[in-house]
């Protein structure tokens, strides 16, 4: 019997915009996955903490701030350093075209900006569970 | 390649988290590979004081834990949370939002959370959470804290799964006291009256005090007919902090009257039958499921068109399992 996907949506730094990341846990929920919920403002340690406590597939960061290229190589960091780096990272929000390349060159797997319809987040997020494979 | 689970046993014998993380996943997707490991683990928990905090929603149940956790963190103790939120009975998806409330929890290595959804499971419990009760256990966890789902009248099923039942009502719901008295009430072992800075607050601790002189659980006596166990009433406020060391002192008094007298074996015996009672009828549910799943549908129609009765179906069908 196989069990839902587990993802952590994370909201990292000072950020308070939280109205998208609410839409997508309802969507993924609507889509059968089991999904935690971190609240606003966490540091990258709180969330790297959190998604190896709950072991899931896949983490979820939330990023309209700007912060991305400071915050997401401190998540990819301690992901290697606490040897959870089977954990799919997937960022969500606002991010510049020119900065996705460096952010999929250090390990962020997939980047859902702005306009990305529900279904498109859903399939991915499947997608990359599969190609992942049991572990 | 997955790593075997009896690897990961190894290193959850030496505390390692990442392992427990593993093999509880591995629990709740009733992997068949890992059930002879849990069996293994089973066998060497056993140690930790189960401790079950249920209450309607929004009692204040979260807040609580974390405040709990803190304060017996003081003392040294480990602690592990296993917080249970609702699957949706439609998508079977769920979101799990006990975290949010235990944020000051994260940083410290000697606490340990966990968020689960009860995936069918109706009694106010996950599944698969008395074995994360054991793995975390086995991981060398002091005190292990099961947060229920926030519960109705009658999901009582926590009272057969803990050492140690807390049963949280907040102030303002003074007529629920009254509708629900012979529902989840009754399975106390301490009554938390929550936000206890609120004024209305010294009512409902007086209206459960007031229940429980009326006799509905008034203590446990021993054979000579000497009370071992009288259940008190608390009261805390998550938010100044009042009451929470008189909760763990309360608690802890609570797990000593049970180790030294023949109730906690009769105690422990009654967890055990229930486990083993919940895990037979998981079992049979599944395998139900599995050599039933492509007949139903046709006979679904029949009975739909009242030609078939469910009764005679039924009995077709569980005469099929195979075993």
């Amino acid at each position: 019997m196989s069990s839902p996907i587990r993802v952590l949506l994370a909201k990292v730094g000072l950020d308070g915009h939280d109205r998208g990341v609410k839409v997508v846990a309802r969507t993924l929920r609507d889509a059968g996955m089991d999904v935690i919920y971190t609240g606003l403002h966490r540091t990258p340690l709180e969330v790297v903490n959190a998604a190896i406590q709950e072991d899931v597939d896949v983490l979820g960061i939330s990023l309209l701030s700007g912060a991305h290229m400071t915050i997401c190589p401190k998540i990819m960091d301690l992901l290697k350093e606490k040897d959870a780096e089977d954990t799919i990272v997937v960022v969500g929000g606002v991010v510049p075209d020119e900065d996705v390349a460096f952010l999929k060159e250090i390990g962020v797997k997939e980047l859902l900006l702005q306009d990305t319809p529900p279904a498109k987040i859903v399939e991915t997020l499947t997608r990359l569970v599969e190609e992942r494979g049991p572990r | 390649m997955p790593t075997p689970s009896a690897e990961l046993f190894s290193r959850l014998k030496t505390g390692d988290l990442r392992a427990a993380s593993r093999l509880m996943s591995r629990a709740e997707s009733h992997d068949p590979a890992t059930i002879a490991t849990l069996g293994e683990i089973y066998k060497s928990a056993g140690r930790a004081h189960i401790v079950g905090l249920t209450g309607v929603p929004g009692s204040g149940k979260s807040t609580l834990v974390s405040r709990l956790v803190s304060e017996i963190r003081k003392s040294g103790r480990k602690v592990g949370v296993i917080a249970i939120d609702p699957s949706s009975p439609f998508s079977g998806g769920s979101i799990l939002g006990d975290r949010i409330r235990m944020t000051n929890l994260v940083l410290d290595e000697g606490v340990y959370i966990r968020s689960m959804a009860t995936r069918g499971s109706t009694g106010g419990l996950a599944k698969s959470a008395l074995t994360a009760v054991d793995i975390l256990d086995t991981a060398g966890f002091d005190v292990i804290i099961i947060e229920t789902v926030g519960v109705g009248q009658d999901e009582v099923e926590i009272a057969r799964a803990s050492h140690t039942t807390m049963v949280v009502s907040a102030p303002g719901l003074g007529d629920d006291v009254q509708a629900i008295k012979a529902g989840i009430l009754e399975i106390a072992d301490i009554h938390v009256v929550s936000k206890c800075d609120r004024p209305d607050s010294n009512r409902t601790i007086t209206d459960l005090k007031t229940m429980l002189a009326m006799g509905i659980n008034i203590s446990i006596k021993d054979q000579s007919n000497k009370p071992v166990w009288q259940v008190p009433v608390v009261g805390t406020s998550s938010e100044t902090g009042e009451g929470i060391d008189k909760l763990i002192t309360t608690m802890d008094k609570h797990r000593e009257a049970h180790l030294t007298s023949e109730l906690g074996e009769e105690r422990l015996k009654r967890i055990a039958e229930y486990r083993t009672f919940k895990t037979a009828e998981d079992l049979l549910r599944n395998r139900f499921f599995d050599s039933t799943s492509e007949r139903i549908s046709a006979l679904v129609e029949k009975i739909s068109k009242r030609e078939l009765d469910p009764f005679t179906a039924s009995d077709e069908l569980l005469g099929n399992i195979a075993f």
